[in-house]
């Protein structure tokens, strides 16, 4: 599912009107206000702001180096941000470990390189974290983890090791588990970069089945076709700040920062 | 391939697969594979044939000496005695056999050596519990292996007047029974307390980071035999008059901590070798520090070490020996006062004691080798990357 598919997407089925009156009502369920981060001297993310709501669905995009990991990052804890102030479901992230790790609950994250546990079986990938944050007894957890294993379609995988999957059921079983959590938001971290290319639209199919229930996500990704099918916004990101915000169908049609022309017309070849 | 030809004359569509066939046969059987293996090239060819030499040169006589000529049974030095025997004698076995109680037990008394005996018995269960990994409720295998069984063997060995046990001083205990003790605490303590001590270096506490690496780098900077010196000489001196420390228990909390310190490097290799992936993974889920170094960390980290740990032990196992140079009856020196009883003065007495006690060494490090071999076998197939 690459950006070919592009012009024949009719303008009417695009989900930018639909999506301001859907979300207009919603809370807001994550605050980024004017954040900075630096490694070393090096200035990765610039000021930058930005509100998301409950059910919205948003593609992260850039050049590489452009900050757009690191902003997801953040959101989790994974990186710390040095100025400014994030806020996910109420919670401000500071330093209070407590706040941390229940803000981590609540937030579900899909790399690009998978990282499940190898030791573990797919089940047992999927069963850890509700058997030991939440503390749910194994056999509920078992019962969780085969209904979202079920929904990836992959349930008779659960008792293998993930070594023995292919990239895209990795990727896919990643997903379970961090459905597992019950997360109120999802972020995903360029989740078929590593794949190969037959695998990608399995892991897509998936995401796009999440976006119709309404999850919140944000997804740092290049897949310019998913982003046309399930976002509400776009944001395209260089040198650390946010470059240019829009509903998908302005973004590709009529993109307005220089920049931004210079990166679709490379990815939109 | 027609179409992989240079240039394309005409476009090329399969229309037949080709069947996925077995390999051609292998040249088998026992010539090709000696042919293979041995004789593959003049220096192959070569070291062979020194090797074949080599063993025809040792084998012979080692042989004749532990098993032709040796002497199986006798009551006393006349058994092992070339001059009464009229032959060429090897090894005196009569002499370890009419010993092996002193082997085993050194100055334990004797009315009390059933308790010995329970105590290997313990041992072994807790050992097979333990080793053997499909066994069932492993986590009740460690509770017993880890809290019942030292607290038991405790109370077994040094005795409790109260339940009807006699006391046994540490001063009568000896033989394989020390060694085994004292390896077993040291492999015992050294690998949890490794542990911490790898986790600590790693803090991003500076205190305890600081803490963890001065304690590293001072045990590893000092010989185990100047450990024990000091822990035997010099630690009553600084101890007051009336406080006392047990003489067996001193150089065991010396080695315990030694091969901790040890065991601290070989675990921190391990857990430098994680990706970083792992530890996002698992704190993405909300698993707080220490969850995920216990579940996702750990496991992994320490499967990695696993050849480094069982050579610790190995290597542990065999230093245990240097207790007997502090005044500790170990199995090494009860063959070293055995040998010189002039009930037994043979000529051969004293090689025979010290190649029972090679062999013992070598039976229980080649055993624990093996068995890691096993574990990483085992635990490789399980889940193949």
């Amino acid at each position: 599912m690459t950006a070919q598919a592009l012009p024949e997407i009719d303008p009417d089925l695009a989900p930018a009107n639909t999506s301001v009156t859907r979300l207009a009502a919603a809370p807001t369920v994550v605050t980024l206000d004017r954040v900075n981060k630096w490694y070393g001297a090096f200035h990765v993310l610039r000021d930058v702001d930005l509100t998301v709501r409950k059910g919205e669905r948003i593609v992260i995009c850039g050049p590489s180096g452009s900050g757009k990991s690191t902003l997801i990052r953040c959101i989790n804890r994974l990186e710390e941000h040095q100025a400014g102030r994030i806020v996910v479901d109420g919670i401000e992230l500071t330093n209070d470990l407590k706040k941390i790790d229940e803000i981590r609950r609540e937030v579900g994250m899909v790399f690009q390189h998978f990282n499940l546990f190898p030791h573990l079986t797919v089940l047992e990938n999927c069963t850890l974290a509700p058997i030991w944050v939440k503390k749910m007894p194994k056999a509920q957890a078992e019962e969780l983890a085969m209904r979202y294993l079920t929904r990836v379609k992959i349930p008779h995988q659960a008792s293998k090791y993930p070594g023995q999957l292919s990239g895209g059921q990795q990727q896919r079983v990643a997903i379970a588990r961090s459905l597992c959590m019950s997360p109120k938001i999802m972020l995903f971290d360029e989740p078929t970069s590593a794949l190969d290319p037959e695998m990608v639209k399995e892991v897509l199919d998936t995401m796009v089945g999440l976006a119709d229930e309404g999850m919140t996500m944000l997804c740092v990704t290049h897949e310019m076709g998913f982003a046309r099918q399930v976002a509400d916004r776009v944001i395209f990101m260089d040198e650390g700040q946010v470059v240019e915000v829009n509903t998908p169908d302005a973004f590709f049609r009529n993109p307005q920062h220089e920049r931004t022309r210079l990166f679709l017309s490379q990815i939109l070849h | 391939m027609t179409a992989s030809s240079g240039l394309l004359a005409q476009p090329f569509v399969r229309r037949d697969p080709v069947p996925a066939a077995p390999p051609p046969a292998l040249v088998g059987g026992p010539v090709a594979w000696i042919r293979r293996n041995l004789f593959s090239s003049l220096t192959s060819t070569a070291l062979t044939l020194a090797a074949v030499l080599l063993l025809a040169l040792i084998l012979p006589p080692l042989l004749r000496f532990l098993v032709f000529d040796a002497v199986w049974t006798g009551e006393n030095r006349d058994a092992c005695r070339p001059e009464v025997l009229g032959r060429p004698v090897g090894a005196c076995w009569a002499f370890v056999a009419n010993k092996i109680n002193y082997f085993v037990y050194g100055s334990y008394p004797i009315e009390a050596r059933w308790r010995a005996d329970v105590f290997f018995a313990l041992l072994a269960f807790g050992l097979a519990w333990m080793l053997w990994l499909d066994a069932p409720r492993r986590d009740l295998g460690a509770a017993y292996f880890f809290v019942v069984f030292p607290l038991a063997s405790y109370a077994l060995l040094a005795g409790v007047p109260a339940l009807g046990l006699p006391a046994v001083p540490t001063s009568l205990w000896g033989g394989m029974l020390v060694t085994i003790v004292v390896s077993l605490v040291g492999i015992v303590v050294s690998l949890p307390f490794g542990v911490l001590l790898a986790l600590g270096r790693r803090s991003r506490l500076p205190v305890v980071r600081l803490v963890c690496v001065i304690f590293i780098e001072f045990w590893r900077g000092v010989p185990l035999i100047t450990v024990l010196f000091m822990a035997n000489v010099m630690l009553p001196l600084f101890l007051p008059g009336d406080v006392t420390v047990d003489r067996l228990v001193r150089p065991l909390v010396g080695i315990a901590l030694f091969s901790s310190a040890y065991m601290a490097e070989i675990v921190r290799g391990g857990l430098q070798a994680m990706p970083r992936g792992q530890f996002e993974g698992a704190m993405s889920l909300g698993l707080g520090p220490w969850l995920t170094m216990r579940l996702v960390i750990l496991p992994q980290a320490l499967r990695i070490v696993i050849p480094g740990i069982v050579n610790s032990y190995i290597a542990l196992f065999k230093d245990t020996t240097l207790v007997s140079i502090v005044g500790i009856f170990d199995f090494i020196r009860t063959i070293e006062s055995a040998r010189v009883d002039p009930n037994w003065a043979a000529p051969t007495v004293s090689v025979t004691g010290y190649a029972f006690a090679a062999l013992f060494y070598f039976l229980f490090c080649f055993g624990m080798s093996r068995y890691s071999r096993f574990v990483e076998r085992r635990l490789s197939a399980s889940h193949a990357r």
